[in-house]
This record gives C-alpha cells, structure tokens and sequence, in this order.
C-alpha cells in the first residue's frame, strides 16, 4: 500500500509537467502513425518514400545537417544506392596541395549537403524567411510528427476578412496561420519507384515518416531494449519482494 | 581512540591487514551492517538510498557525456545531437542523464516532504536537516546550468531570464549580472564557465551528502512514529533488514526510470530545446524545467521583481529555519490530527504552484498562484508556530516496540508481550 501511496505522489508529479505553448493553431489531428506507438517500429517503405520526398521537394530549402549519407543504410538503402546518392550532390573539401578548395561528390561520410550556405542565404532566397533545418523538427515541435504532417497538408484559402501578408500563405495548423512556406506538395509531385500513387496525403506521411525518424534513428533499438530492462526488473523486483518477505517474516514491524 | 593498530574482528586475512590500518571494513559493518536502525520504517525511507544512487547515476553519466560535449556557442547544439547519433549508446547515457535530473528531483521532494511529514527535521537532527537543504540548493544550481548546456532555446532564455533575476537587487544588480554572464549577455563565456561548474557542484553535492550521512549516523533515523527507539528491541541492524528492503524500492526506482527513458525520453522537457539557441528570437513562452515550476510560480506571483525574487529564494531559505518554526514537541504529524490537515494543504498549494508556474503569467494564474504562495508562507510563518502550541496532539506510544508488536501481537492471536502494557495508539 505504502509503495502504491509513493509511486501515486511520484506519478502525480508527472501531471504537472509544464502546459506547452498551443499558439492560435488548432491541435494537429492524429494521423495514427506506427512510429507514435508506445513499442512502434518505422514503415521501411514510408522512410524510403519520404526520404525520396525529402530530396526531390524539401531539400531545394531545408537542409538536415545532422545526418550523413551513411546513416541512409539503416532505412534499408543498399550500400551502392547509398553511395549513389552521395555521389549525385557536389560538396566542397579541401584545401588540397596548392591550398584551393574544391568540390567533390558526396561520400557516405559526407553530411547532407545543406540548400544554401548560410542563414543569410536562406533567407535571401525564402523572401526573408529562414527554412529551418529538418534535423530534429519533429522533437522541436510539439507532438512533432502529427504536427508536420498536418502543416503539409493544412495550407487552405484564407477564410474570408483574412488577409494574408505578401508573400505568405495561410495555414491551418502554423501557429499565427501565415507562414512563409508555400505549398510543396501537390498530387504526383514526386513518382515512387514502388509504385505508391503520391498523393499530397501520401507524401506527407511518407516524409513525416522518414523526419521523424531522422529525428531519433535510435528509437527501435532503444524500445526493443526498453522492454528487455522491463522485463528483467521485473523478474527482479520479484526476486527482491520474495527475498524481503522472507527476511522480514519472523520479525513483526 | 588508542594509537596503533586496530582491532579488527574481519576474519579475511588480507581485509583483516587492511582494516588494521585503515578501518574501513569495521566502518562499514558498523554504519551499514549492524546499525540500529528502526524496526518501522515505512516505504518512504527508501529515497534516501535512492537519491545516493540517482547522484551517482549522474556524475557517471555525466563524465561520459563531458568526453564527447563541447561548451562552445557554435558547438554545443550539434555535439549534443552527435552524442545522441554517433557515440555507441551515447543516446542512452544522454537520455538517463537527461531523465536522472527529473527523477533526482522526484526522489529528493518525496525525500524532503516525508521529513515534514515526520517531523525529521526536529531535534536533535536540526543540522542534519539544513544540510539536506544545502544540497537541495546546489541541485537546483547544478540542474539550472546543465540544462543551459545543450544550448537550446529553453536553455538560452532560461539562463536570460534566471540571470536577470539578479538585476532586480538595488545598485549592484546589473553589475552582478554582469560577472555572472562574462559579459554583457549570455553567450559563450557564460556557457563556458555554466559547464565548468555544471562539473563542478555535483562533487561538492558529494561533499555536502557526506556530512549529510555522517549527521545522519550521530542521531539515528527517525521513523514514522517519530519517538526515538529506547533499546534493542525498537530497532533491527541495517543489514539484511533494510538492505533488502531498500533494494526493493530501488528496482521500482529503476522501472519508472526505464519507463521514462526508453518509451518517452522527452516527455518532461520542452520542444523549444531542440531548437539551437537563437538570441534574436523569443519563444512564446519561456518556462523553465518541472521541478522549478512551483518556485517560478512565486517569483511570478509578486508584481515586484524584486520582492518575487526574494519571494522566491525565501520559500526555500525557510526550510532552514523550520526546526525551529515548527514549536510541537510531537514529530511525526500521525499524531498531529489538526496539523496533519494543514500540512496535506500545504503539500496540494505545492501542487498548484508547480501547475500554475507551467501557465502563461495572465490571469486566472496569477491569482492562484498569490493564493498558493500565500498559503505556502502562512503554512511555515504561521500554522506551523500556533499549531504547536494550540494544538492537543493524540498520545504517543510507549515506545516503537510497543506499537508494533501490540497490535499485531492483538491481531495474529499470539501472546502479548510483557513490555507491551500500555495502549499502543496506531499499527506502524
Ligand atoms: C520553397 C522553399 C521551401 C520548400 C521547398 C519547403 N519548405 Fe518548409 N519552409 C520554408 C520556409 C521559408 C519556412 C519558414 C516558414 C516561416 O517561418 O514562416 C519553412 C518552414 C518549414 C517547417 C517549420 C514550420 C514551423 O512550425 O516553424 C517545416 C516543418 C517545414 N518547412 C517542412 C517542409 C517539408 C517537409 C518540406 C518538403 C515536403 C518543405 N518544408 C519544403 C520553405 C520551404
Ligand atoms: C547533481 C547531479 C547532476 C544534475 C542534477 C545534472 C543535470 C543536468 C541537466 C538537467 C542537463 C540538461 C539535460 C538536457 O536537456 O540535455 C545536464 C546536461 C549535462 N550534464 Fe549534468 N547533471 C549532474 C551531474 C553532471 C556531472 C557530474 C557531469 C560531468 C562530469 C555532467 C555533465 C553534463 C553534460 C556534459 C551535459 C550536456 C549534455 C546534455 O545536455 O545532455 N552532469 N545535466
């Protein structure tokens, strides 16, 4: 009873966790992704796609510095598809022998080559605005991936006594409504090889997908070993609770 | 204690060469072995082991981290996010470090209000008390500026606005903020010596939680009746009797760690810090981390910058003085029916600080959170002093044997006790 009592005052903690900022946006809807699930695992398929819809659309903005070619062998590209991938984007190294940079092909080493080469940049060819790098967006936004999914999808007609700036565009779900992203996504914009018909659903999910495990790519490892520990606690919370009881049986407290 | 070797009893001939010479082993057996300690406790004097565990957690974690973090404006960000991708298990030693601040602080409140409860901070352990407030302090010093660390943008606004707090003091403010940044805002100098001491404090907590357990190990334990044991049969050696009890709450402590750490290692920190700090930016709202929520709520509660930052460190500064705000000669609050009302009060006006501290500072939040802050205070200044001298407390037990073997023994059937004459008042 008494463990009940603090494991309650312990849980009651976690209940007050600060109330996060909800904006003017409308939550986003819950798109019922397998990821999002206490134990789920990541569609290979959806990353593949979504990585597809990252490079063909997203990429002419957003960079996603934090990742490397190499880390795409773990959504199951094949060494050679990787390393053409690669080698398809130019990076600069460097300086060689005569102290001049240069520019090379990309190798799985390489992190993703990155739209422009500073803010300044972006922002320059954005209208002012800065396209965010896609790293860790869905841990940088509350309930990250319903709420990428639903911007790429929630650009709609301002309703009517709305204006919208120059050069923004309404959104549903962007706090504020009036971002400077415009819409990317219209109905086969991208041809997958598997066949998939991409609809702006489609593709939204799918790059929702491949973001949000690019986000936290140790998310499967660090489940299947989550249950491994909780498993063993158990087994050894049992073992503590019989080997107590039968310490404490021929004391009375 | 005489010159030479000591008498050791260990029968290992090799510990025996050692113990001679330096008494560790002896020291151990007797601290952690045969220490008599009260036959009653409850599951509540589990945290204390639980908080040793949870600081060493940290500082391994810690080291680790430190090989691979770079205290640098431009570096910190992405060598967290390294860590997290590039180092083997490097997301597992960030997330437990991570999540170990939040349980540290679940541990050490669960720890801080059973002393209230029963009454543990009263004579004779009024210094074993106030150092427990000290670390309490360094932790939140040490949580504050490795939360800055990852340099995001919680972590960049927090440390703007903390610091700052230091400016509402009278001529010397802005200068003390100043020194405390390096500089004239937050920026690389304030990273750089917010990681040295972020380093440094948890070893001085080290320090302080020694003389913590060696204050502890003068007085003894208090217990849930709060009376002292007056012989060998109010108390049990420590070991096997609450080594193994102990170990009990620690695989409970582990599982809710592994819950929070495998299947949602973000859920009590804040989106915004994954954003890179970015000093030309605001979030929309800055709020610092759970366990500073019910002292943020105060600072907020007082239109004066001022006299909420005073507020604010007054709220914990009064613990200091509470063994002697707390006039009852009775400790645990089982025997104190009016007190006990208040002090469930008190712990609920905690509870709605930490609520309203995560709220927007507009109303209806601020009212409540001047209603709770000002029911904290009368709780400490003013319940506490009258209660101990107006209130009629219930009758304590003879003694703890008396309690506990009385009403079991009446129970179970079995032959009472001699010792057990007197009408013992609650099973323990
Ligand atoms: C034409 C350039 C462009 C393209 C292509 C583009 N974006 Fe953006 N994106 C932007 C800009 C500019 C912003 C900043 C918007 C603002 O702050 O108002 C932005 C912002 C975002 C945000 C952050 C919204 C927030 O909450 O702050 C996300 C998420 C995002 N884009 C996802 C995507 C995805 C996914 C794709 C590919 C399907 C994509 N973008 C393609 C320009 C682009
Ligand atoms: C009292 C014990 C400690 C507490 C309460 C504590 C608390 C914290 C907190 C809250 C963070 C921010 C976590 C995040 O959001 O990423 C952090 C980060 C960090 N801490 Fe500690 N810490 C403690 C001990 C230590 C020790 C002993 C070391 C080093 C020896 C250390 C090294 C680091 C490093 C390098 C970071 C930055 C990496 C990161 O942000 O994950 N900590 N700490």
């Amino acid at each position: 009873m008494r463990v009940l009592k603090a494991l309650a005052l312990a849980a009651s903690v976690f209940v007050a966790t600060p109330a996060l900022a909800a904006g003017e946006a409308p939550a986003a809807p819950n798109a019922g992704f397998s990821f999002n699930a206490l134990l789920g695992t990541f569609d290979r398929g959806a990353q593949q796609r979504g990585f597809q819809v990252y490079k063909e659309v997203c990429s002419a903005c957003h960079g996603m510095r934090l990742m490397s070619y190499r880390n795409l062998l773990d959504i199951g590209l094949s060494e050679s598809e990787a390393r053409a991938i690669a080698a398809s984007f130019q990076v600069t190294d460097g300086p060689n022998d005569e102290g001049a940079m240069f520019e090379r092909p990309a190798r799985l080493s390489d992190r993703f080559r990155s739209p422009f080469p500073n803010d300044q940049a972006a922002r320059a060819g954005n209208n002012g605005a800065l396209p965010p790098d896609l790293s860790v967006i869905t841990k940088a936004r509350h309930d990250g991936a319903n709420y990428v999914r639903a911007l790429l999808i929630g650009y709609r007609d301002p309703p009517p006594g709305v204006t919208v700036m120059d050069g923004m565009h309404y959104n549903e779900y962007f706090p504020g409504h009036q971002i400077a992203m415009p819409n990317v996504l219209n109905d086969g914009q991208v041809t997958y090889a598997d066949g998939t018909n991409a609809t702006v659903d489609q593709m939204a999910r799918d790059v929702t997908t491949f973001l949000a495990w690019a986000a936290e790519p140790e998310t499967e490892r660090r489940r299947q070993m989550g249950v491994k520990i909780l498993v063993f606690l158990a087994i050894l919370g049992g073992l503590a609770y019989a080997t107590k009881r039968k310490v404490w049986a021929d004391v009375k407290h | 204690m005489a010159i030479g070797l000591h008498d050791s009893q260990v029968s290992n001939p090799v510990l025996r060469w050692i113990d001679q010479r330096l008494p560790v082993v002896t020291m151990m057996q007797k601290e952690y072995g045969t220490f008599p300690t009260p036959r009653n406790f409850n599951y509540f004097w589990n945290f204390g082991a639980l908080a040793l565990i949870n600081l060493v957690i940290m500082i391994a974690t810690g080291i680790f981290l430190a090989m691979n973090y770079q205290p640098h404006t431009a570096h910190a960000f992405d060598s967290v996010e390294r860590i997290m991708r590039d180092v083997n298990f490097g997301w597992l030693i960030r997330y437990v470090h991570m999540n170990g601040a939040s349980m540290f602080f679940i541990v050490v409140y669960i720890h801080i209000y059973r002393g209230m409860y029963y009454g543990s901070y009263k004579k004779p352990r009024e210094l074993l008390w106030m150092l427990g407030v000290v670390i309490f302090l360094l932790m939140m010093a040490t949580a504050f500026m490795g939360y800055v660390l990852p340099w995001g943008q919680m972590s960049f606004w927090g440390a703007t606005v903390i610091t700052n707090l230091f400016s509402a003091f009278p001529i010397v403010g802005p200068e003390i903020v100043t020194w405390l940044w390096g500089g004239f805002s937050v920026d690389n100098p304030t990273l750089n010596r917010f990681f040295a001491l972020h380093y440094l404090l948890p070893f001085v907590i080290f320090g302080v939680v020694f003389l913590h357990v060696a204050a502890l190990h003068i007085t003894g334990s208090n217990n849930p009746l709060g009376i002292e044991p007056k012989g060998p049969q109010d108390t049990l050696p420590f070991h096997p009797y609450y080594t193994i009890k102990d170990s009990v709450g620690i695989v409970a402590y582990f599982a809710l760690f592994a819950l929070l750490v495998f299947f949602m290692p973000n859920y009590l920190g804040h989106p915004d810090n994954y954003i890179p700090a970015n000093p030309l930016v605001t979030p929309a709202h800055i709020v610092p981390e759970w366990y500073f929520l019910p002292f943020y709520a105060i600072l907020r509660a007082v239109p004066d910058k001022l006299g909420g930052v005073l507020l604010m460190f007054g709220s914990i500064l009064v613990w200091f003085v509470l063994p002697w705000l707390d006039t009852s000669k009775v400790r645990s609050m089982r025997f104190r029916p009016v007190a006990r009302i208040f002090f469930f009060l008190f712990i609920v006006s905690f509870f709605v600080l930490m609520w309203a501290g995560g709220k927007p500072a507009e109303q209806p939040y601020v009212i409540i959170s001047q209603l709770a802050t000002a029911y904290y205070f009368l709780w400490f200044l003013v319940l506490l002093p009258v209660l101990g001298k107006l209130e009629k407390p219930l009758p304590l037990p003879e003694s703890i044997a008396a309690a506990v073997l009385g009403t079991k023994a009446v129970l179970g059937g079995g032959p009472i006790p001699q010792a057990v004459a007197a009408k013992p008042m609650e099973k323990a």
